[in-house]
């Protein structure tokens, strides 16, 4: 999802519209000088000016377009500008090119993007990318290809429509003629490069890479341990940084022990970096940092600190009283977001009897990705104390926000500040928040050196950007078929805006749109409702966002419903999706994720077509014995269509084993398909830790849970035990992956818990209740 | 001065007897494959053989390690292909991939102990492994296929 970062303050950088092609760039390609022994692996490119050691580009390269360039040897080198995080973006966006290109993938290396707003948004999150930049990419490919095909036409005396570019060769069928790229290269970078509009893209049947299940760029990397992530960044000479921060959101440094800090071995300077300015947003948060020659002298210096903090305002926060506090919020009256017929006098004129309320709720969660939020900075200054030289090498999902609070931090231009993108250890969500990366130039500056920060399991779950808490109150009258007549949906959580705006306590229209206002059942009365919420903690966008509790309400009340009219709850969802339509939400703030109704309908036959599919695929209808159950949801997401079914085996003592999911996504057009089954599998993953598993909170303002131990995740042996995925194939445009699968989970979860013990469970985490059963 | 030995080389140290094995091999030695995720010894990301066995790095002081032979994924193969790797790679096992070094260590010594594990062999060999992606049900059909490979 993308948020308005610049109502920050903070000179974020804004995220462009849709990326206007681009002239060739001005800079050479190149990978990174290597640094020293170890260094960066990961090939980066560079801005304008910097001091590079050029490998494998030369001047006689032909640069058709900012993400390809071919060098006579007709290596082709695609720019990778949004950050690999574990979907395979830096693989499937290259692919397209390639593939408009008619290059030979063996033939094709990735270089990665530094941040650069030339390249359009970099923000990786809102499952976008491909959406975002299939059409650019494929017109880097063509463009290119148009240029080659030009040149080898140009060659031969003949008219550049008879000539192909495939197989990393053009041809010229009718004299059986053909031209390496590299071969091309001298006279096709003579040629004036063509308007996209003139460009003809390949149709899809001419693709030779795409669709295909290509090696990921950076396997064998990840397999033999020299894959380069924030964690593994390197400098000759950096130091090591930890840093403690105040428990509670807000809190002010009273006093530490600075020398006991500096006796342990290999502590080299403690020093403080000044608390953020309210609103939050993606500023250092502030605290004492121990620097040390090695992470561990650092870990043992900061324990020696014995910190002191004044807790300020949020120190009387407790989850558990806020937890009664929203509940109460989401069941009063509150902002309308959706309206149709007359949903409250419907309620109000109806038999007691025949309405259902039910009230659910989703705590805090922390992101946790493996690999913690880390960043090396090397920050150099003049003699008169101006920064000379910025350059950060960090896991982040947005470098140009890395770069917006480096300038907003150091007082420099955005594009001052360099910013290298390494692997990411996960991401959720977490690392689009460049604070880290924040704190790591604040140190370099003060020290003179490189400094590498990094977080350590307890800061990165105690200082989250936490997904924020949310309670969801549903309610339907039902006629006596049980079909329901109205129906009434409010929903209260601490909103986003609040790292952005100190005190804002709406849902914004943002987040009501995902999976609340684009409500796609058919009724003739409905009322959407956001009630207020405040933040005591930081919050943030964890994959998925708001759909998490949102689809928790939305897709478990159909299955109560259903329950209590005594229906077979598939049937029961199936006509409550009503006719295949495309919703209209005339009147309702909805974003759509950015795009048009037009283009990307809220399409009800797509819906229904995921939901009967995953049915069948999970066997429906199948007769179990208590202790067993099939629960499913369907939701739409990110601009895609996914419905998952849940099969649970719950022992009489309440052991819950998660046997079999089974879900479909329809995201569209695929590039690499079996990353779309692997998001869809990590979904489900991603799910059950969420589910099962997930609380964050807090007391006295400060959050309790700090490791994996009491932050529990899913493991081998609660996981599901097999997972199965279906695309469905079409030609829609791209909608979004990564997240789609996350939202139907839980609820898909509960309900097959009910169906196979008769418990409801509309407070997660599940491993809170008993689920035991006779 | 001590001395350590990882993948059949000899280092001399020189640090607190304390310090973790995960810090000495990533900050001292310069041997970044294997990986921090909780220094707790909960996720096993930071997992590597001592002596053939697995153990996680981040929870044993190096003092503790003594003249026993330290293993890490550098060490693992030669040239990244053995089988556990290999069927890593056949499976498409890793998505952002930074927990599946630690997995993939952790699978090799229980492969090593148990070559047919059953599925109840890989819950109890793999459940200290954390993935937040959710890669679980491939390593257990790559382990199952690695094991089919080292029989062989």
């Amino acid at each position: 999802m993308s948020y308005p970062l610049n109502k920050s303050g903070q000179g974020i950088a804004i995220e462009s519209g849709a990326p206007s092609v681009l002239r060739p760039a001005l800079s050479r390609r190149a990978f990174m000088a290597s640094l020293s022994a170890g260094s960066l692996v990961l090939a980066t490119r560079f801005a304008s000016g910097a001091s590079v050691s050029l490998v494998g580009s030369s001047a006689l390269d032909f640069e058709p377009d900012l993400f390809v360039s071919i060098d006579p040897t007709g290596l082709v080198t695609i720019l990778a500008h949004r950050s690999e995080m574990g979907t395979g973006i830096r693989t499937a966006l290259p692919m397209v090119v390639a593939d408009e290109l008619g290059a030979d993938w063996e033939r094709v290396v990735i270089e990665q993007s530094i941040g650069d707003a030339r390249t359009g948004s970099q923000n990786t999150d809102g499952s976008q990318s491909v959406r975002g930049f299939y059409d650019r990419m494929r017109i880097a490919g063509a463009t290119a290809r148009r240029m080659l095909e030009q040149a080898a036409a140009q060659e031969w005396g003949v008219d550049a429509e008879e000539c192909n570019a495939s197989e990393h060769k053009v041809t010229h069928k009718a004299s059986k003629r053909s031209l390496g790229f590299g071969e091309l290269v001298e006279a096709a970078s003579k040629l004036d490069v063509p308007a996209p509009q003139s460009l003809r893209m390949r149709d899809k049947k001419e693709y030779r890479i795409v669709g295909k299940n290509v090696p990921l760029t950076d396997m064998d990397g990840l397999l033999d341990g020299s894959a380069k992530f924030g964690i593994d960044a390197r400098l000759d000479g950096q130091l090591y940084a930890v840093i403690a921060r105040s428990p509670v959101l807000g809190g002010t440094l009273v006093n530490y022990d600075s020398d006991a800090a500096l006796a342990v071995d290999g502590v080299v300077e403690v020093l403080e970096i000044p608390p953020f300015e309210a609103p939050h947003s993606f500023q250092a948060l502030g605290g004492v940092a121990v620097v040390a020659t090695n992470t561990w002298a650092a870990i043992q210096g900061r324990k020696a600190l014995a910190v002191e903090w004044e807790a300020g305002p949020n120190g009387a926060f407790e989850s558990k009283a806020f937890e009664a506090e929203l509940a109460e919020s989401a069941r009063t009256p509150g902002r309308v977001c959706r309206d149709e017929g007359d949903a409250v006098a419907a309620l109000k004129d109806a038999d007691p009897a025949d309405v259902f309320s039910a009230d659910y709720y989703v705590p805090f969660l922390a992101h946790a990705p493996m690999e913690p939020p880390c960043a090396l900075a090397n920050v150099e200054l003049n003699s008169d104390g101006q920064v000379t030289h910025c350059e950060v090498w960090t896991a982040t999902q947005n470098p140009q926000a890395a770069q917006g609070i480096l300038a907003g931090t150091l007082g420099i231009p955005p594009e001052q500040a360099i910013v290298n993108v390494t692997l990411l250890g996960g991401g959720f969500g977490r690392k689009s928040k460049p604070d880290y990366v924040a704190e790591a130039a604040i140190l370099s500056r003060d020290l003179g050196a490189p400094v590498h920060v990094t977080w350590t399991r307890e800061d990165d779950i105690r200082h989250d950007y936490y997904h924020t808490v949310g309670a969801v109150h549903m309610q339907a009258v039902q006629d006596k078929q049980g079909k329901p007549t109205a129906w009434l949906q409010r929903s209260a959580f601490p909103p986003i805006t609040s790292t952005f705006v100190a005190g804002a306590r709406d849902g914004g229209a943002g987040e009501m749109g995902m999976g609340f206002t684009d409500l796609p059942y058919a009724l003739d009365h409905l009322r959407v409702e956001n009630s207020p919420a405040s933040a005591h903690l930081r919050i943030g966008w964890l994959r998925s966002v708001a759909h998490i509790y949102h689809a928790f309400g939305v897709c478990s009340f159909p299955d109560e419903l259903a329950h209590r009219a005594g229906k077979e709850p598939l049937s029961y969802l199936l006509e409550l999706l009503g006719e295949d339509r495309h919703l209209k939400l005339d009147g309702v703030q909805y974003s759509n994720g950015g795009e048009s109704m037009e283009d990307y309908p809220i399409d009800i036959a797509r819906l229904r077509h995921v939901t009967e599919r995953a049915a069948k695929l999970a066997g429906w209808g199948r007769k179990l014995p208590k202790g067993k159950g099939l629960g499913i949801a369907c939701h739409r997401s990110f601009l895609s269509y996914c419905a998952t079914v849940v099969e649970v085996d719950v022992s009489k003592s309440g052991v819950l084993s998660i046997t079999k999911v089974s879900s479909v996504i329809d995201a569209g057009t695929v590039i690499h398909p079996d990353r779309v089954k692997a998001q869809m599998e990590g979904a489900a993953v991603f799910g059950t830790s969420l589910a099962v598993h997930g609380e964050i909170t807090a007391k006295d303002g400060a959050v309790i849970e700090s490791n994996f131990d009491t932050y529990p995740l899913a493991r081998m042996n609660d996981a599901p035990k097999e997972i199965q995925v279906e695309i469905v194939e079409n030609d829609a445009p791209p909608g979004g992956v990564g997240e789609v699968g996350v939202p139907p989970f839980a609820p898909a979860l509960c309900n097959a818990i009910f169906a196979a013990t008769g418990k409801r469970v509309r407070r997660l985490p599940i491993r809170h209740h008993d689920l035991s059963w006779s | 001065m001590s001395e350590i030995r990882v993948n059949g080389q000899t280092h001399e140290i020189q640090t607190d007897p304390d310090m973790p094995l995960l810090w000495v091999l990533r900050d001292v030695l310069g041997m970044q494959g294997t990986k921090y995720g909780c220094g707790i010894g909960q996720c096993g990301s930071c997992t590597v053989h001592l002596a053939g066995q697995a153990v996680k790095a981040c929870s044993l002081p190096v003092s503790a390690v003594g003249d026993l032979e330290v293993t890490t994924i550098e060490g693992l193969s030669t040239d990244g292909q053995h089988p556990v790797q290999k069927a890593w790679r056949e499976h498409g096992v890793p998505q952002c991939g930074y927990c599946q070094v630690g997995q993939m260590m952790a699978a090799a010594a229980l492969l090593t102990s148990k070559p047919k594990p059953t599925d109840a062999d890989i819950d109890r060999g793999m459940s200290g492994n954390l993935c937040r992606c959710g890669t679980y049900t491939r390593v257990r059909a790559a382990i199952k296929t690695a094991g089919k490979e080292m029989a062989k």
